[in-house]
């Protein structure tokens, strides 16, 4: 895809996050889609293209009233918008629509209209990974973590500051879910999940949703919001069975998917000022920064533990607080994606100065898939 | 009252095979008759080389213990927390999710790469489980 020929517009979470006990899963897509359009001072009827995960385009679409020329229901986990931004900018890019609205919301705390999820006996993660005591995100996705911290000498303390690191951000949110500072030795005496991870490590589960709203570059100038651009983009899936990764010692999907984003954007790693990595775990982070070739696996947890990524770091990262302090529906793609759009646009509440280049950063499922957007206010 | 049961597996026709050979003590693995990719979980083609002549082979059993989870809470139906979710390296490559039995459930006592040997737990008629416990010697 070409660099910076397609922007976002349009940008806006639910009107609440946390808990949301009186809004449906499916109003709360329409609330963060009639939020993303008064954003970008648009009409539904403007709408010509549509994407959203776990619900279904024809639910959503139907719901608001829009009349779709192109849609797309790709739903790999959490970053799947990432995917869609990669899809509609590809789909405007060749003409098969002008704007695309984007839809996430979950009601993954009140569980109102929301689909619980399932493991069919006769699926392969039913055969294989169920029948031995797997029970949510929590017990699978740190699976890989002792092997990851055997190899490269990371340490308990370096994982749990990527939570301490990313509560000083929250702190600088209002709407972050938690805001009180936590120290190391909170982080490792909270309550055990599933060992090595404590309470702090994973992350919050609340209701919510957010909506993003794409167009051409070319028209992107006469909006009212400034335009935030598409520089490069990155996609894979691996597989749906934690226990069946290549390896523990990184993440295929992130190696395919961040690299491919980089290459498309032309730039060095040297040019970030803003990232944004996924955090449904405290481990994600060292993957990450790992994996999208930041610095060697080895050094990930001393850099976060030496406070590279924190508020006046070099690197700043997962800015809103991420998954573990400000909020996390489920899918949690779409809200490192509204952050990266805030600090392109400079209205982040915990804004990096002079911030041109973002990279976000996803993970689907338990590193069953991975998105990469590589964002600027540069054209 | 039952207790509620841990989750049962529902064998597919690729993978009768496989919960076939459990019952009768044996682990079973796949081999590519082309390249000799040894591979898990069953299919009937090799996912390295997509031939579709493959055998099945009693697997030695014998594997370690590659990264493992202490699960707390939530428990699955079935469990008493803690216990320990692992990820078994074959001696033959493949990785397989298991349980750890005859060990206590503690970071002390299991060790990254300790060698494991498989055991057999069955659940009922149809559904006998490949189990791994600390491999004695």
């Amino acid at each position: 895809m070409r660099r910076n020929q397609v922007a976002v517009v349009g940008a806006a979470e639910t009107t609440e996050l946390g808990v949301i006990p009186n809004m449906s899963q499916l109003q709360l897509h329409a609330d963060a889609a009639l939020n993303a359009i008064a954003d970008a001072g648009l009409k539904l009827s403007d709408i010509d293209g549509f994407a959203t995960a776990v619900e279904t385009p024809q639910q959503v679409c139907h719901y608001l009233g829009i009349k779709p020329t192109w849609v797309d229901g790709t739903s790999v986990g959490g970053c799947s918008f990432m995917l869609h931004v990669r899809h509609a900018a590809a789909a405007i890019e060749a003409g098969l629509c002008k704007t695309v609205l984007i839809t996430h919301a979950e009601s993954g705390k009140s569980m109102i209209g929301k689909q619980p999820r399932s493991t069919p006996p006769d699926s392969l993660n039913g055969q294989f990974e169920a029948p031995f005591g797997v029970y949510g995100p929590p017990s699978m996705f740190p699976i890989p973590v002792l092997r990851f911290m055997k190899t490269y000498g990371i340490t308990h303390e370096q994982i749990a500051m990527v939570a301490v690191v990313q509560r000083e951000w929250a702190a600088k949110n209002p709407r972050a879910t938690m805001k009180d500072p936590i120290t190391v030795a909170d982080v490792l005496n909270s309550r055990m999940i599933a060992y090595p991870f404590r309470l702090l490590q994973c992350c919050l589960v609340t209701d919510g949703g957010g909506a993003l709203i794409l167009t051409s570059a070319d028209r992107a100038k006469d909006f009212p919001q400034k335009p935030v651009y598409i520089l490069g983009t990155g996609e894979s899936v691996e597989t749906p069975m934690v226990s069946q990764m290549e390896t523990f010692n990184s993440s295929r999907a992130f190696k395919v998917a961040g690299p491919l984003a980089f290459k498309e954007a032309g730039i060095t790693h040297k040019d970030v000022d803003h990232l944004m990595i996924y955090d449904a775990f405290a481990h994600l982070p060292l993957f990450g920064l790992g994996d999208l070739g930041f610095m060697p696996h080895e050094e990930t947890g001393k850099f976060i533990a030496d406070g590279n990524t924190r508020p006046g770091g070099k690197l700043p990262l997962n800015t809103n607080g991420g998954g573990l302090s400000y909020m996390h529906s489920g899918m949690y793609g779409m809200y490192a994606l509204q952050e990266s759009v805030r600090q392109m646009r400079g209205i982040a509440p915990a804004q990096v100065k002079d911030a041109k280049i973002s990279v976000c950063h996803g993970v689907g499922g338990m590193f069953a898939a991975s998105g990469t957007i590589i964002f600027t206010n540069e054209k | 009252m039952a207790e509620a049961a841990r989750a049962k597996p529902k064998p597919t026709p690729e993978t009768q095979h496989f919960w076939d050979g459990t019952q009768v003590g044996e682990l079973r693995l796949q081999r590519c008759d082309a390249c000799s990719h040894v591979y898990f979980p069953p299919r009937p083609f090799c996912p390295s080389c997509a031939s579709r002549k493959v055998s099945m082979f009693k697997a030695s059993g014998k594997g370690t213990l590659y990264s493992y989870v202490i699960n707390h809470r939530p428990a699955a139906p079935g469990f008493t927390p803690p216990y320990a979710i692992a990820v078994v390296e074959l001696d033959e490559g493949p990785r397989m999710m298991s349980n750890i039995i005859d060990c206590p459930q503690t970071p002390e006592a299991l060790e990254l790469d300790m060698k494991l040997e498989v055991a057999f737990e069955k659940l009922d008629d149809k559904i006998t489980l490949p189990l791994f416990r600390p491999a004695k010697g």
